[in-house]
């Protein structure tokens, strides 16, 4: 006789069953969404999302490119890229202050991948775009204006 | 089940170029239909890219990546005939594998 799932059936039926295996750890809600850096996606200022990438401290340097339009025509989809020349890139992200959220993108480079992506993104206004990027754990920044004449992110 | 990615990815001078264009809604739950309710945000999470088993890009994606989402990027190695894998996840736990041939 299993006895484990004599007492499981025993404390309970129902609701109380399923909070029971959820605090087991059996059912957890979300789970796909794990390794997904929600915090750092969710948030709305440029500070609150550097903070929750772990870029306590950043630097200006003249070492990572943006690359993109002067002006977008289309705010929904507009062509951006960073390159950095900086040494073992682990981490590229790309941000707009003012979306909703300024995350668009972080990419993850393991050791052989160039530091050089290209994407595209949308912008609901005329916005500065900056690039996030990790060099030998230290934190690098620049920054490009790209204006929008239509924005992509209205109804 | 979501429409397949094109993935090109061509070698030259050691290095192997990788392009993908991936499928894909990308709704990001700002937007209201014409009855004024929110549409649900519907967006690519996670996108990981291998070459023979290695990952050689992982991404993080939020809603304000375009609809049908355009990536590059460059990774060192890979010879003709190599493949690269492509894999996505979004946050309705729908996902898709693709794969294509270096040339």
């Amino acid at each position: 006789m299993n006895n484990q799932r004599r007492q499981v059936l025993k404390a309970g039926s129902g609701a109380a069953l399923l909070s029971i295996l959820a605090a087991a750890g059996m059912i957890t809600p979300g789970m796909a969404l794990a390794d997904w850096n929600k915090s750092a996606f969710d948030a709305k200022s440029m500070a609150d999302t550097l903070k929750a990438l772990g870029a306590s401290s950043t630097a200006d340097s003249k070492e990572v490119q943006v690359t993109g339009p002067d002006i977008a025509e289309n705010g929904a989809v507009v062509p951006v890229g960073v390159s950095s020349s900086l040494p073992n890139v682990t981490m590229v992200a790309i941000l707009i202050e003012k979306n909703p959220n300024a995350l668009a993108a972080s990419f993850v480079l393991p050791e052989g991948t160039e530091a050089n992506v290209q994407t595209r993104v949308k912008m609901g206004q005329t916005s500065n775009v900056y690039a996030l990027v990790k060099s030998d754990g230290k934190f690098f920044m620049a920054t490009k204006e790209i204006k929008v004449t239509l924005g992509g992110c209205g109804g | 089940m979501a429409n397949p990615m094109k993935i090109r990815a061509a070698h030259k001078d050691g290095v192997t170029e990788v392009k993908v264009l991936v499928s894909h809604e990308m709704e990001t739950g700002q937007r209201k239909d014409s009855a004024g309710a929110v549409v649900p945000a519907w967006f690519i999470t996670e996108l990981t890219a291998k070459h023979n088993d290695k990952v050689v890009l992982t991404s993080e994606f939020g809603p304000s990546v375009s609809k049908n989402p355009y990536l590059a990027f460059k990774f060192k190695g890979g010879a003709k005939g190599d493949k690269v894998v492509v894999s996505w996840k979004d946050n309705k736990g729908d996902s898709r594998t693709d794969e294509a041939a270096i040339a």
